[in-house]
């Protein structure tokens, strides 16, 4: 064991243990702060606060669509719900819940770092996140509302000609605001992790979800650029005069397309790899075994990454000025490293001893509801399936299965990780009925809308022809949608109730990496000693020192000097 | 008719416990085989165009593929979380790698993926080709309705949000579609016909339908193209050879001749003289 130094503890005049950090405290502290753990805790708070924003505006939106010609927002009011709806769930919600908040406060521990490599930077991620989301809010109360174009604005419906109004441009000053926090958030993880790796934590050590972060950091470095050019574009367009996207002055509106989805399909795995680190973390020490196949599931995620990069098309195979077979193969090869990961997953748990905690049914969720996403993605990389499938209700339900599915995730690693950040555990009870309703809820929520897909109705539509079938399956995923609010409901109670109740201690789940090594909360700069590293699983062997990971065709041989032999 | 042989004496537990298997998968095909073309429709619907049906094929096929993976990987999961459910504090094996496993689930699901492209591909190269036709509809939609005109004749029919404006089309004959929009980007879905496509500005997409059932059939419009976006219907009624004729001959009168003559100029205005040609870039495209 390498101590790094003694817990720089002493003691004050009132018996009290403090650590030696001393600093503003309260409001002064949240707003000078460098510490990637309060700036973690500041995007969690921020973006769970975004989800519940998005999900009132689903719930208006389901709400209008139980009956063919709801009359609760008018025609204008529900195409700014929808757009908002995506805009806040991808950009404000998914994407800095993931990267933001558990990739901030985990990664740094998990790979036995003080901080990230640039706290300040760090800080001015959070700042423009905050501004960027207070920015497209704000689209609501100037006069024409906030932006109605859909989340995806595609020229020229997005220009000053069809879409006048400062709501839009709030919408992409925000989406700018936010996309440079992302880019900075990529450059920060990418330099911590390359370099303030503790010793002995080699890449092939790191724990899967920090490889993610990795994965995802480098595809935000590609990706993100991209968008904020098009941004650029987009606002010259309806500002200054220019004509990139308008056929009038010689533009060509399907560029706006490539330059979106050329951001936009990476971004699909700069949400999902973060969800996919964490379930793959939360599976391995609910079922007390290594992750199975460590390293062709970090060959799968970087291959994701890699083909999400050639695959952009496959959301304009209906523009018909795309080729179609390429886009089509490289899309279904997708599933091939898809695929490795679920069979890992589920070797994982093999003969493991899988406990059910909250935080491993939520994992388990995620599985399930992840499975369906993935099969019915298949279909859409298929040209003629997607001809037949494209903006219909399918295609939402396809990737409501998916957001769902990461939703569950992120739910697994709040009671996951939680307990590392605030030092106490949520209500197991209130967590299980959370669960059930999330997930029976996201069930209920999609399936129907899959058949309403396949029976012909539209996205984005305010009302739709009467018909009795297309009423009943609209109700049913009107109430899954209720379920799973009530869900969001519990989770908050479960907040609450569970308030410094339950003291979590350093390792309530016996868990694998550093962040289990340390405090719960972790110090000012997260250690106090460190194990040594030999694996990407040096708090368990340090516990468990008899019991490494072992290859194919290796056995456990159990001798009294187990705990006693050198790393090898 | 032959008597199966029966197994020789002391026949090995592999050889039994292969028999066993094979009966339990022949069984089940076989049934499937007898029961004839019962294959479910899993939610879709052939449409009335041969290339809708050829869609609802392959639709057909990935559900096949996509029910047998999912039911396998789903009882996967049931029997990890069941059969291994923690019992005891028992630290189990630590068992990380398998590689012919993992080589498996690799090598498998690429030998799929090829497949089902091959099958895309079938159908694609058929749904995408233009063969020659005499029958032509220039569709145009703009916010928000659309305008059918048919080259060569007075025939002109438009209409606005729920005025349902109907294209009328022959049966049994190879019906070349030319797709524009006037404004902002539209989408053409015709739920009978398993097909959509874009109206871009300032692009002509072009496709061709081949109806194989006379019948009304509901269309709208599936690209957010606005306020009213929700309520841009339009039919696509597919009638009897000569009905159709007759119902082109019907436009034959000064009013009729004049307004064709009218709709055609600025349809092809929009496409032609604002832009000089497609945009170079997209030529590497199917179409």
């Amino acid at each position: 064991m390498t101590d790094l130094l003694k817990p720089p503890v002493h003691v004050d005049d009132h018996g009290h243990a403090h650590e030696e950090h001393h600093g503003p405290s309260g409001i002064l502290k949240w707003i000078t702060t460098t510490d990637h753990k309060v700036i973690g805790l500041s995007y969690t708070v921020t973006a769970v606060i975004m989800l519940v924003i998005g999900g009132m505006f689903a719930e208006i939106i389901r709400a209008q669509l139980a009956t063919p010609n709801g009359t609760l927002v008018s025609l204008a009011q529900y195409n700014e719900l929808f757009t908002m709806h995506g805009s806040v769930m991808i950009y404000l919600f998914a994407g800095p819940f993931a990267f933001g908040a558990l990739a901030n406060i985990i990664v740094p521990i998990q790979i036995g770092a003080p901080d990230m490599a640039f706290p300040r930077l760090n800080a001015l991620s959070y700042w423009l996140y905050l501004t960027g989301a207070i920015t497209m809010l704000s689209g609501f109360f100037v006069s024409g509302g906030a932006a109605n174009f859909g989340w995806v604005a595609y020229a020229p419906l997005s220009n000053s000609l069809n879409t006048p109004g400062a709501g839009a441009d709030l919408w992409i000053g925000g989406l700018l605001l936010t996309g440079f926090s992302a880019i900075f958030t990529g450059v920060n993880l990418c330099a911590t992790i390359f370099y303030l790796r503790a010793p002995g934590m080699t890449m092939f050590r790191m724990p899967i979800f920090t490889w993610n972060m990795l994965v995802t950091s480098i595809l935000i470095l590609l990706a993100f650029p991209v968008l904020t050019a098009g941004l650029v574009m987009l606002y010259a367009d309806r500002h200054f005069g220019t004509h990139i996207f308008s056929v009038a002055g010689g533009g060509v509106p399907v560029l706006w397309q490539h330059l979106f989805w050329f951001w936009g399909h990476p971004e699909v795995y700069i949400l999902a790899l973060p969800f996919f680190g964490m379930v793959t973390e939360i599976i391995a020490v609910f079922s007390r075994k290594p992750v199975f196949g460590y390293k062709g599931m970090i060959f799968a995620t970087l291959s994701i990454a890699a083909l999400s990069l050639g695959v952009w098309a496959h959301h304009m195979f209906t523009t018909g000025v795309v080729l179609l077979p390429f886009f089509s193969i490289m899309s279904l090869l997708i599933a091939v490293p898809t695929g490795i990961k679920i069979f890992n997953w589920i070797g994982t748990m093999w003969r493991g001893e899988v406990w059910f905690s909250t935080a491993m049914l939520m994992a388990l969720g995620f599985l399930v509801t992840f499975l369906i996403g993935g099969l019915t993605g298949i279909y859409l990389a298929s040209p003629p399936l997607d001809f037949f499938t494209h903006d219909t209700y399918f295609v939402v339900a396809h990737f409501h299965s998916v957001v769902m599915a990461l939703v569950l995730a992120g739910m697994a690693g709040l009671y996951y990780w939680g307990p590392k950040i605030t030092g106490y555990l949520l209500n197991e009870r209130i967590g299980k009925a959370q669960f059930w309703f999330l997930f029976i809820g996201s069930q209920v929520f999609t399936f129907p809308l899959y058949i309403l897909g396949l029976d012909g109705m539209p996205r984005r539509m305010a009302v739709y022809p009467h018909d009795p079938q297309w009423k009943m399956l609209n109700d049913l995923s009107t109430l899954g949608a209720v379920l799973i609010g009530i869900s969001t409901i519990l989770f908050v109670i479960n907040v609450v109730v569970s308030w410094k109740k339950y003291p979590a201690g350093d390792n309530p789940w016996d868990g694998h990496t550093l962040e289990w090594f340390t405090t719960s909360p972790p110090p000012h700069h997260n250690f106090y000693r460190l194990p040594q590293i030999r694996s990407e699983r040096p708090t368990w062997d340090y516990n468990h020192p008899g019991h490494r990971a072992l290859g194919h065709g290796q056995h456990e041989v159990h001798t009294q000097h187990d705990s006693e032999v050198p790393a090898s | 008719m032959q008597t199966p042989a029966l197994p020789p004496q002391g026949a090995t537990e592999r050889a039994r416990r292969w028999r066993r298997l094979r009966r339990a998968v022949a069984l089940p095909l076989a049934a499937l085989a007898l029961s004839g073309c019962t294959i479910p429709s899993f939610g879709a619907s052939p449409g009335v165009t041969s290339s809708s049906k050829s869609v609802f094929h392959l639709w057909q096929g990935f559900s096949i593929g996509a029910v047998i993976i999912g039911a396998l990987v789903v009882a996967l999961i049931l029997w990890a979380v069941i059969r291994y459910r923690r019992t005891s504090d028992r630290i189990p094996e630590q068992s990380q790698y398998h590689l012919p496993l993992e080589m498996i689930y690799t090598v498998v699901p690429i030998l799929i993926v090829f497949g089902l492209f091959a099958a895309t591909l079938v159908v694609e190269n058929k749904e995408v080709a233009n063969p020659k036709t005499s029958v032509i509809v220039d569709v145009n939609a703009f916010q928000w309705g659309w305008k059918f005109t048919y080259p060569g004749t007075n025939a002109l029919v438009y209409g606005q949000t729920t005025q349902d404006p109907v294209m009328e089309i022959p049966v049994n004959t190879d019906v070349r579609v030319s797709l524009t929009s006037s404004d902002v980007i539209h989408g053409f879905y015709v739920k009978a016909f398993n097909f959509s496509r874009y109206a871009l500005p300032g692009v002509d997409n072009v496709f061709t339908l081949r109806a194989q059932n006379t019948g009304t059939f509901f269309g709208q419009c599936t690209q957010l193209c606005g306020l009213y976006h929700s309520l841009m219907w339009f039919r696509v009624k597919v009638v009897s050879q000569s009905d159709y004729a007759n119902w082109i001959a019907s436009f034959n009168n000064p009013a009729a001749e004049a307004a064709a003559k009218a709709a055609n100029k600025t349809t092809s205005q929009q496409t032609s003289s604002i832009v000089p040609s497609k945009p170079a870039y997209t030529n590497f495209g199917v179409n």
